[in-house]
């Protein structure tokens, strides 16, 4: 705290004193390769038992809700797929659904369905991400090569719709930045059309695999009660027995229209979430499949001229395009007063943007809700008792990510 | 609007806790006296609305009252979501902590006591989140610049 300049910045407690000799205070992270990313934990152990575990966030801080306050609306939106850096496109999507909510804007109906086309992807691409490196800390490096052969024709799809990799950006307010490329829609069906045999194929390496089976059965469980208490969302909450996805229960973005189910499982340790993950992509590839057969024609950007940047063409032949354009880079777009909570369920959880406008072009306050950081308060609960080695499986199997617990 | 579950709960308990609330963009906002915060969570949870799911301030320099603290509340059975606000005033920003009630508040009390210098009374381990422990002031705060050297 401020108050005390000379207070050491390491806190540990001391064990010897507090619970006698037996206990050791181990460090782990923030630099290793099991954390995910830049996580400490100080875990207390009595010979090979967790008997406390604290974890240490914020090395990843870079302040971007402070950061968004200073940006037009508009801007804003490259800086959110920076944050869950696996799932890009579902950040675009709260942001942008957030804000138009407080526009009031209508989005066409193509935009919202290649939307909801481009989330499932990035799911796909969050669990495979997931799968690969949690088999991996578990012990089965084949695994990571197989699913990022995968993810890699998912980043190439990204790279052909929005130019880029990683950070797409490619949802924006009122819409998308612009039409697919022409072929594109018959990439994905190539890609959906195989994807199934590949997740038999993951299946088929740790589903029956013994050393993976008992890393996972039995450890790392977390009941009901416990995950509503800590706020755990996404797959660790349905597989704790909880059955809620927002896609479902609370639609967004066009989401009723699709049909699919949600796995749930009532066990609640390692090897449901695993399960209820793979289920998942499953459940993702026939969502996607139902976007490509029923795609609507249409324009992708909302008709709100203030608000959309104009086609090239138009801006280029029309007076008013032109000024509209010019007027939305260099003054941005003034949203309504008001406070809006947008949330939707990302690949690791509930994702939610909190909102709130003064009026001005700039928002007031961006506040962002990730999964990751309600998830990390219950891993103590899920690792107190157990053995230091299932700590590292019980991470890899909550999915967390720090960029978006840090921001 | 009065007969909505989460208003009735609160009237049922304490009228005079509940000084306004707003329907505006679909969602219910429903400002609460800041010393009753904690029996007002624990209220609305008892009247359906069981999922915690954010919190975060709000500092709106230099207006009085200053900091505004927005809870975010979802009803996994009526699948509906409620806003509780709570207004504090700019010296020495104090509140009482919904640890008690949801466990899961824990790190979103941390992140804005170490981001806006709220202090919440009755929470378990409050201590900077992000920032090292060592850091001079609270950035998310409106008078803190957004950029420069110190």
């Amino acid at each position: 705290m401020s108050e005390r300049p000379g207070a050491p910045v390491l806190d540990l407690p001391d064990a010897e004193s507090v619970r006698g000799e037996r206990h050791m205070v181990l460090n782990m992270g923030p630099q290793h390769p099991a954390t995910h990313g830049v996580l400490r934990l100080v875990v207390e152990i009595d010979g090979e038992i967790i008997v406390s575990l604290r974890p240490e966030v914020g090395y990843l801080h870079t302040g971007i809700e402070k950061t968004c306050e200073a940006k037009f609306y508009q801007q804003v939106v490259p800086l959110t797929d920076r944050i869950n850096y696996l799932d890009p496109l579902s950040n675009n999507l709260c942001y942008c659904l957030a804000v138009e909510r407080l526009l009031g804007l209508e989005i066409p109906e193509r935009a919202q369905w290649i939307r909801v086309l481009l989330t499932e992807l990035s799911r796909l691409n969050s669990h495979l991400i997931w799968l690969g490196t949690h088999a991996m800390d578990i012990g089965a490096l084949t695994v990571f090569l197989y699913t990022f052969r995968e993810r890699e024709e998912i980043l190439r799809l990204f790279e052909a719709v929005a130019g880029q990799r990683m950070m797409t950006s490619y949802f924006r307010i009122g819409g998308l930045a612009m039409e697919p490329p022409l072929d594109l829609f018959d990439r994905i069906q190539a890609f959906i059309h195989m994807f199934p045999e590949k997740i038999d194929e993951y299946s088929n390496l740790l589903t029956g695999n013994p050393i993976f089976m008992n890393r996972l059965k039995g450890t790392g469980y977390l009941s009901a009660a416990d995950a509503i208490a800590f706020g755990v969302t996404g797959p660790p909450l349905r597989a704790s027995g909880v059955d809620i996805d927002l896609r479902r229960d609370m639609p967004y973005s066009g989401y009723e229209k699709f049909q699919f189910k949600v796995p749930t499982s009532t066990v609640g340790d390692n090897w449901a979430r695993y399960e209820v993950r793979l289920v998942e992509m499953r459940e993702s590839t026939k969502i996607i499949q139902q976007a490509l057969d029923g795609m609507p024609g249409g324009p992708v950007k909302a008709d709100a001229p203030k608000i959309v940047l104009p086609d090239r063409e138009k801006m280029k032949t029309q007076m008013e395009a032109l000024i509209h354009h010019f007027k939305i880079v260099t003054e941005g777009f003034n949203v309504p007063a008001g406070e809006v909570y947008q949330a939707i369920e990302c690949g690791h959880g509930q994702m939610g943007y909190h909102i709130v406008s003064d009026g001005t072009a700039k928002p007031y306050r961006v506040h962002m809700r990730y999964p990751s950081f309600a998830t990390l308060q219950a891993l103590e609960t899920m690792c107190k008792g157990g053995l230091i080695a299932d700590l590292v499986a019980v991470i890899g199997s909550i999915d967390i990510v720090l960029g978006e617990i840090d921001r | 609007m009065p007969e909505h579950r989460a208003i009735k709960a609160i009237l049922a308990w304490n009228g005079e806790a509940l000084t306004d609330a707003q329907f505006a963009f679909g969602e219910l906002s429903l400002t609460i006296a800041a010393e009753k915060i904690r029996e007002a969570c624990a209220v609305v949870q008892a009247a359906g609305y069981d999922f915690f799911e954010d919190m975060t301030a709000i500092d709106w320099f230099p207006n009085s009252p200053r900091f505004q603290l927005s809870y975010h509340i979802l009803s996994l059975k009526f699948l509906e979501r409620v806003r509780l606000r709570v207004m504090l005033e700019e010296d020495e920003p104090s509140v009482d902590s919904i640890t008690p009630v949801w466990t899961g508040a824990n790190f979103f009390e941390r992140e804005v006591f170490d981001l806006f210098g709220i202090r919440f009374a009755g929470h378990p381990d409050l201590r900077r989140i992000m920032l090292p422990e060592d850091w001079k002031g609270y950035p998310m705060r409106k008078d803190y610049p957004v950029e420069g050297y110190r």
